[in-house]
């Protein structure tokens, strides 16, 4: 049946086709709904894992269990499974596996734009990266047969505008393969070195088989057009170049990893000029040279950074573009905020009064760093503020603990939290960690996480308890409140801050997106009562703003969350059950 | 079915352009188009501007629209169609819903929210309709229903029978809202 898919849809559907069986996977966009989607097919067991590292290893062994496997990660993701993507590029498979890292470039929502082909290059696996949706159903089945016939894990490399288009595809029906045996085979998959050794001969084998594939492969493909311009592209790049230069003949890769040689030397042979066109890195570019393959343009011509697209592609060829209307004058930027009710504004309004050092880390809370809050100091990777705050802490010793904290959201304390706490504690530390404990994971769109009590699909499980975490890795002082009790707030942050001992502050109210919170009406703003001191809009939230000198609250916007209320030391912020009596 | 043709959606996080964009990959489909549908998910929409590409035309390749290549550019909001003009082609359409909904910087005061926008954007070489989306929205019985209500108004500019934007809404929008979304939608293609 044809129809129009997303990206993450189709590799999701590519999955079932493929008749895979295990899936693991941690959010991160742009990845995430391949993991949500297959997770609707009753024959994919699918799970969220703690981190991706996890994720992986549980691939891993689904694969050497006989099933066909997959998790999906984001591009930051893929660093955090780089340690089992290493060792299980030695160990092979038994059944398939596909691991799917979804590129940023740009950084729609992300900390780095890394280029992810590195690692397929560095850890000696082949990467196959679709252009569209119908590709994504595609390659999933041929990464599968890949990982099966060469024995190897096999990259699916995505990006935000594959993953997060929507294109027509012709979907097909579930291949069913039965489990495969399992034979204990020390030599393949105990990777101590006696064995590693012989392993690693196997991969170097691999690696000029995958060569040879490559060549003949129909992943990779020419489309003979004008001669005057041949370009080398893969992935969504081939989109712009088809756009920007319909007529040019085009050799597009499907499989970046390895690439072929003859097939490109022939191509170049044939055309006049030859261009690499890649977003980030020279990787192709790269490939080109190394090979002795002439390249007339490349990076000099598209740079390193960010997205291309056609008219990025055309111009830098020298192509007239169309001249954009302008509106004439500097319009105001609207990043994203922290939504309306967001329990993590009142925290940010405390730490920013009491003017502490805070240690950020990757999620909502991370929009806690733009004004008028302006709270984080830092924000690095998954689990980094509490490690990052340990060490500078005791470079800077004296009081420093009592001037600092680290802000965390529950998924990424379960992500990779927990080690840092414990080294803390360990190490005699006297950090204070801030737990914001919202019941959800909330940037990557509300996925449920060891703490929610629900697996992915919906069933009930035990829930990880934060507070006996915190309490078995040696934390004694362990604070929950909710975070717009801003007054005991203020005061129990003062009270762990001086403490010289760890304390753990878990902040707990749920996320103001989720179905099961309630909103209470709008509230309103007396504006006989408002005296313009503008206490209310230093939390931030995007229902309020001023006119005509008063303070105004956006009824479409507000959900009655009563921050504001708490704010306004002239009684003038007002319920709709106030306003009516 | 021939040349290529570019319509953004653009707003702010949360007006609901996710549904737009699939009322019109759908309707397209259902026409016999090649579609494709972009946006972006993640960080942005968290109230920021957010923006959805839908292209369509007998073979649609790259999902991105780029400047100056826009053949119309629905806006939700009156700030978002002011930034996102430059993507619009000379002599474009501009759907403009006029209303106003102030980003951080204004909120602080850090910048001003620009004034007369629509009186800007008429002087410029391109063909502005601005509307009360909202007004019509509650007209139509919710403030949630402005996408559909702009959906309404796009769908007066391009030549598809009626009783593919029927079938595509009953197929699109969940059946309790069903009514609600056939009166937001009648109410902008009358505009």
């Amino acid at each position: 049946m044809k129809q129009l898919m997303l990206g993450n849809q189709a590799v999701a559907r590519g999955l079932y086709e493929a008749g895979c069986r295990v899936v693991s996977s941690y959010p991160g966009t742009p990845s995430t709904e391949i993991t949500e989607q297959v997770s609707l097919y009753d024959e994919v067991y699918a799970e969220w894992a703690p981190n991706e590292k996890v994720a992986m290893e549980v691939a891993l062994g689904a694969s050497i269990g006989g099933a066909r496997s997959f998790c999906a990660m984001k591009h930051v993701g893929l660093n955090v499974a780089a340690d089992p993507l290493f060792t299980a590029a030695y160990t092979g498979v038994n059944a398939g596996m596909v691991i799917c890292v979804a590129d940023d470039q740009g950084m729609h929502s992300s900390q780095n734009e890394q280029d992810s082909r590195h690692y397929a290059v560095s850890a000696k696996v082949p990467m196959v990266e679709p252009a569209d949706s119908q590709e994504c159903i595609d390659f999933v089945k041929a990464a599968y047969e890949i990982s099966e016939q060469f024995d190897t894990p096999v990259i699916l490399r995505t990006c935000t505008r594959v993953a997060h288009s929507q294109s027509i595809v012709e979907t097909g029906e579930r291949t069913e393969l039965p489990l495969k045996a399992y034979a204990k085979d020390p030599k393949k998959y105990v990777m101590m070195p006696a064995n590693a050794v012989g392993r690693h001969v196997f991969v170097e084998e691999r690696m000029q088989k995958l060569a040879a594939f490559a060549e003949t492969s129909g992943l990779n493909r020419v489309e003979m057009g004008d001669r005057k311009i041949g370009i080398v592209t893969a992935g969504i790049c081939y989109q712009y170049v088809k756009e920007a230069f319909p007529q040019a003949s085009v050799l597009k890769l499907g499989m970046v990893h390895p690439m072929p040689v003859r097939m490109i030397q022939e191509f170049a042979a044939q055309v006049e000029t030859l261009y690499v066109v890649e977003e980030l890195d020279p990787v192709i570019e790269n490939h080109c040279k190394v090979n002795g393959i002439r390249v007339d343009g490349g990076k000099n011509l598209f740079g390193l950074l960010g997205e291309l697209s056609q008219r990025k592609v055309a111009q830098a060829l020298g192509q007239e573009c169309p001249e954009p209307v302008s509106f004439g004058e500097q319009v105001p930027v609207r990043p994203p905020v922290l939504c309306p009710g967001c329990p993590h504004r009142g925290l940010f309004y405390v730490l920013s009064k009491l003017k502490v050092m805070v240690s950020g880390d990757i999620g909502c809370y991370t929009l806690g760093a733009l004004p008028p809050l302006g709270a984080l100091d830092t924000t690095i990777c998954m689990g980094a503020s509490i490690s990052g705050l340990h060490g500078f802490n005791q470079a800077r010793g004296g009081d420093s603990a009592q001037k600092s904290v680290a802000v965390i959201g529950d998924s990424t304390f379960m992500h990779s939290g927990i080690t840092g706490l414990i080294d803390i504690t360990y190490n005699r530390g006297h950090s204070t960690v801030l737990v914001l404990d919202n019941s959800i994971t909330g940037m990557t769109g509300h996925q449920q996480n060891p703490t929610t009590g629900l697996t992915l699909k919906n069933q009930p499980t035990p829930q990880v308890s934060i507070e006996k975490i915190c309490e078995a890795a040696g934390v004694k002082r362990i604070r929950v409140v909710d975070p717009n009790e801003l007054t005991e707030l203020e005061a129990v942050l003062k009270e762990e801050l001086a403490a010289e001992e760890p304390s753990v502050i878990i902040t707990r109210r749920p996320c103001a997106l989720l179905k099961q919170v309630k909103h209470n009406p709008p509230f309103w703003i007396d504006p006989e009562r408002c005296k313009s001191c503008k206490m209310c809009m230093k939390i931030g939230c995007p229902a309020i703003h001023m006119e005509n000198g008063k303070a105004v609250i956006d009824d479409t916007l507000c959900v009655g969350c009563d921050l504001c209320q708490r704010m306004c030391s002239f009684g003038a912020i007002k319920t709709s059950a106030e306003v009516q009596g | 079915m021939g040349q290529v043709k570019s319509i953004m959606i653009v707003g702010v996080g949360g007006q609901g352009s996710l549904l737009a964009s699939k009322l019109m990959g759908n309707v397209l489909m259902a026409q016999g188009f090649d579609v494709k549908v972009s946006e972006v998910h993640g960080m942005a929409q968290r109230g920021g501007s957010v923006v959805t590409y839908v292209k369509y035309g007998e073979k649609v390749y790259s999902p991105v629209i780029e400047m100056g290549e826009a053949d119309v550019i629905v806006s939700f909001e009156k700030l978002e169609a002011a930034r996102w003009l430059p993507y619009l082609k000379q002599g474009g359409k501009l759907i403009v819903n006029d209303q106003e909904i102030s980003p951080m910087p204004v909120i602080t005061g850090a910048m001003a929210y620009p004034e007369g926008i629509l009186e800007k954007l008429r002087e410029k070489q391109v063909d502005v309709v601005a509307l009360d989306a909202l007004s019509l929205a509650h007209q139509a019985g919710s403030a949630k229903a402005v996408n559909v209500v702009l959906i309404g108004v796009l769908s007066s500019m391009l030549d598809f029978p009626d009783e593919v934007w029927q079938e595509t809404i009953e197929k699109t929008v969940p059946a309790k809202f069903l009514e609600l979304n056939r009166r937001a939608f009648a109410l902008g293609r009358g505009h």
